[in-house]
């Protein structure tokens, strides 16, 4: 079975005092660390599990700078069996869709059975790409998977709907499927297993090599143009309660129904 | 033959239907010694297989050991009962081998076992002992059943083993009593005594047995004759039923003590003894009987199923998964089953996994490397590199539990497991009074650095304590500097997790930053970094703790003292890698008694038996499953002692028992302080010192 999955290394933000920069379009990313999509991550322990059950090829893709090459390592390391680096600067500040663009591009013409991706990533949270993906290659789409085996040719894939539901369909490969997160358990990556991998060849292909046209790639593509990002307004404050555990509960029911709202 | 006289000269004495009875011993002696060969070989198989552990060097502490740990059974007295039966049947053993070769020999050169009537009175009265000492610890065995020897996960107790060995003991024991008994009937008789029973207390047991002799001559000497084949045939039985169970300690026990590790104990082994480069080794860890190396397995043959590894190991005994005792238990039966005496080693492939099936993942996730279960082993047996090793295998193979994966990240990421700002490591400094604490830059000095590591660095409870001890230093004028935002975690439970390489990374930055300032020694409150400092970086510099420091600077009386009296009583908890793992008891402790007005009481499990507060960084992201949390237990061992305020020195202990005294509902009744913050309070501070 060739399996491809799609990754893409994020920030992490937590901990972090975010600040926006200068230029008043992107945040100062000094103190942030970075690492896969945790969507990913899922979705490459899906794939390897795949893989492992049925035999046949795991291949990691992204879609990036020369930076997210790290991400790739981390998904050679936990059993993928090769890696693409789609890299250009260009890369970076594609939208959505132009990165969908720079995926099917790649994939178009390879023999593929299945294409997971994340289902959303935790920077800008927009879940968009892999439905992108499905579209431009014209391959079925399940999102949000919480179960996935692939019997017979189909993968029968459990997805969540709408109101807290989950739905179980079966699917003619190849498809896309789009990974929510606690379908598995991703294994661990420890630092001697990306050490051992770090010798492995991992082909790149930049914006040139793609021949993407105007169309599809660049300002002409482009759907969403960021006008502006600034931090929510601060609210008035919180007040912070003092005294034994009682009193205290009293105090939030007094100023509750004060407030009006029980 | 007819009558028997006793005179030793006579060979006839030991024949038996007809056979010479040298030529009967030397067929027993030689059919004997090719089983135990047989059988010995066996057990090698596997060993041999093993990977390498030097052992050689400083033969005098190793004798030292011998002698008084082994010989001396120096750590049998914990338990007092079991403990003195043991050396009392330890001691007629090596009493009365002396005994048994010379009734080995006696067929050959009859008379050997005449050795005068010291040894026999020796003898006789060990013989006794070591038969009282069986009754005793059969009836333990049998009717008390104290609660060690049955772990809640054996499946088998070794009732019946222990009974069997402890039955041919007092087989033999008995045997050699009619040996004597026959030999003190026939010379009574002989000098015209009138009865046997005249009873003699330089022999009593032999005294006991010739009293229910007669004078008949003949029957003497069936009597005679039967005893000693029957002890003779029953020690060679015992001789060879020793490697199949848990009496091989009988034979594994000098020599396991003997090459136990003159490491200190909370250093741990590297992955392999035979590759030095980390990343050049082709596998890590143990996931095989085979990757043990040979001490390991020697320990898993030498453990006595005694139980009083799991009777001490927090883990046991807050109902996690864990018995330290089953590690060793299950990975000897492994051993037997898969590389048995005769007959093929099977294969790897044909195994349960020794790694997640044999002994589970959540096994070895439980252990705290407190260490009270190598304190309390009479035999010497290591468990932590052991779990350690199980441990590497699994994060390389990808087993880490989900817990982890998020602090072990943020420790590569970021140098602390709490994903905090790296840049925000020296903050607590700022709050330190007057400027004795400073964040030295590279190529700057200072006389004492103080290391943090992340808890002290990060948790705004902890910072407290840091914050405390500064103060300390600054009043004191101890010249001290930090690494501020150039230090990261000292990777001490990263690697006890298994995880050899993030550890490799986090120890290099921080030598890096070492060897870019020049300091004297370092100082920390954090007896983990400690640990790690002095054991696995082996920095150059000393590396001392904080409460060897205060107690330093109340020797040189710079540390003015006032009055804390309070009507309440003070324990001090002993951070294992503080206490068990560097051998520190007593610094604390001093300091405690020098602050005027406190009343301390110590809690049963005290010193080297503190009790695990439930362990240290990586461990509080850990979610075991268990039935108490460690901390809730010490905690209730505190209160036991009637202690209102544990003093502790550790940043895991105050976190750890403060959670616990929150869980518990106890918070109000009893504090939890670090010795920084304790001493703080009681600190003449300047301003009072110039009035």
């Amino acid at each position: 079975m060739e399996i491809y999955v799609c990754i893409k290394r994020v920030a992490d933000t937590s901990e972090v005092e975010i600040e926006v920069d200068r230029s008043g379009l992107a945040l100062e990313e000094d103190d942030f660390s970075w690492d896969i999509n945790e969507w990913d991550n899922f979705a490459v322990e899906a794939a390897v599990q795949l893989k492992e059950e049925h035999g046949g090829n795991v291949t990691a893709i992204t879609v990036g700078s020369e930076d997210d090459e790290e991400v790739l390592r981390r998904a050679l390391a936990m059993g993928c069996d090769q890696a693409i680096h789609c890299s250009d600067p260009a890369f970076e500040n594609g939208d959505a869709w132009e990165v969908a663009q720079v995926l099917a591009t790649t994939l178009k013409g390879k023999a593929l059975d299945l294409l997971l991706f994340g289902a959303i990533s935790a920077d800008e949270n927009r879940g968009q790409v892999g439905g992108f993906v499905a579209g431009l290659l014209d391959l079925p789409l399940v999102s949000l998977a919480t179960a996935l085996k692939v019997e017979d040719g189909k993968a029968i894939v459990q997805h969540e709907v709408e109101n807290g539901l989950e739905r179980v369909r079966e699917v003619d490969l190849p498809a896309v499927i789009t990974v929510q997160t606690g379908i598995n358990e991703p294994r661990y990556v420890s630092i001697r297993g990306i050490r051992k991998v770090g010798s492995m060849e991992i082909p790149t292909c930049s914006l040139n090599e793609l021949r993407l046209t105007d169309e599809s790639f660049g300002a002409s593509a482009r759907r969403v143009r960021l006008e502006e990002l600034r931090l929510p307004a601060h609210g008035d404050g919180a007040q912070i309660l003092e005294g034994r555990d009682e009193e205290m509960i009293d105090k939030v029911v007094d100023f509750l129904q004060e407030k009006g709202a029980l | 033959m007819d009558t028997l006289d006793f005179i030793p000269e006579s060979t006839i004495l030991y024949d038996l239907f007809g056979i010479p009875g040298a030529y009967l011993q030397a067929f027993l002696l030689v059919v004997a010694a090719l089983l135990f060969a047989v059988t010995l070989n066996g057990r090698l198989k596997l060993l041999r297989r093993n990977a390498a552990d030097p052992r050689g060097g400083q033969w005098g502490e190793r004798v030292r050991r011998l002698l008084v740990i082994g010989f001396g059974q120096s750590r049998q007295p914990r338990y007092l009962v079991a403990g003195v039966v043991h050396i009392v049947l330890f001691g007629g053993f090596l009493i009365l081998s002396i005994r048994s070769l010379a009734l080995m020999i006696e067929p050959f050169a009859p008379g050997t076992i005449h050795m005068g009537p010291a040894y026999e009175a020796i003898k006789d009265w060990t013989g006794l002992l070591v038969l009282i000492g069986c009754l005793v610890a059969a009836w333990r065995r049998a009717l008390v059943k104290p609660a060690r020897y049955h772990d809640r996960f054996a499946t088998e107790s070794h009732t019946s083993e222990a009974l069997t060995i402890l039955g041919l003991i007092a087989l033999l024991m008995i045997a050699d009593a009619f040996i004597d008994g026959c030999s003190l009937a026939a010379s009574q008789f002989g000098l015209g005594a009138e009865s046997a029973s005249t009873f003699s207390w330089a022999t009593p047991l032999a005294s006991a047995t010739s009293s229910f002799l007669d004078g008949n001559l003949s029957s003497l000497d069936s009597v005679y004759r039967t005893a000693f084949w029957i002890h003779n045939i029953a020690i060679l039985c015992f001789l060879n039923l020793l490697p199949m169970g848990k009496h091989f300690h009988v034979i594994t026990a000098l020599p396991n003590v003997f090459l136990s590790n003159l490491q200190p104990s909370g250093k741990i082994k590297p992955p392999s003894y035979a590759e030095d480069d980390f990343d050049a080794l082709e596998t890590v860890g143990v996931s095989k009987l085979e990757d043990f190396t040979w001490k390991q397995m020697l320990d898993a043959y030498t453990c006595v199923d005694c139980g009083r590894c799991s009777d001490h190991c927090p883990a046991y005994a807050t109902g996690t998964a864990l018995s330290p005792r089953m590690l060793s238990i299950k990975t000897r039966d492994a051993a037997y089953k898969h590389f048995p005496i005769r007959g093929a080693i099977v294969p790897v492939e044909e195994r349960p996994a020794l790694v997640g099936e044999t002994i589970t993942e959540d096994e070895l996730w439980a252990c705290t490397t407190c260490g009270a279960c190598e304190e309390a082993c009479p035999v010497m047996i290591e468990y932590i590199d052991r779990v350690v090793d199980m441990r590497r295998f699994l994060v390389d193979d990808g087993s880490l539990p989900t817990s982890l994966q998020k602090p072990m990240a943020a420790l590569e990421k970021r140098g602390n497991p709490y994903g905090k700002m790296a840049r925000k490591r020296g903050e607590w400094v700022k709050e330190v009074e007057g400027d004795g604490v400073e964040v030295v830059a590279a190529g700057d000095s200072c006389d004492t650095l103080f290391f943090t590591d992340s808890c002290a660095a990060f948790d705004p409870r902890v910072q407290q304590t840091a914050i405390a001890f500064g103060n300390i230093l600054s009043q004191a004028g101890v010249d001290t500097g930090t690494l501020g935002k150039d230090e990261v975690d000292s990777g001490h439970e990263a690697r006890r997790f298994g995880e050899e390489g993030l550890y490799l990374a986090l120890r290099e930055q921080n030598m890096e930053a070492f060897e870019e300032r020049d300091f004297k020694r370092v100082v920390t409150t954090d007896p983990h970094a400690l640990n790690s400092l002095r054991h696995d970086y082996e920095l150059q510099q000393p590396v001392i703790h904080h409460t060897q420091l205060l107690a330093e600077l109340l020797q040189e009386g710079k540390l003015p003292l006032q009055d804390l009296s309070d009507n309440r009583k003070y324990t001090f908890h002993d951070p294992c890698y503080l206490g068990r793992h560097n051998g520190e008891y007593d610094a604390p402790r001093t300091v405690l008694n020098a602050i005027p007005g406190i009343q301390t009481v110590e809690m049963e499990r005290s010193r080297n038996r503190s009790f695990c507060c439930g362990g240290g960084s990586l461990n509080l992201f850990q979610e075991t499953e268990c039935e108490q949390r460690m901390g809730e237990q010490r905690l209730e061992m505190a209160i036991a002692a009637g202690a209102q305020v544990v003093v502790t020195a550790c940043p895991f202990c105050l976190v750890n028992l403060e959670d616990a005294a929150k869980t518990t509902g106890s918070d109000n009744d009893i504090e939890i302080i670090d010795l920084a913050e304790l001493v703080q309070r009681s600190l003449v501070g300047p301003e009072q010192l110039e009035v």
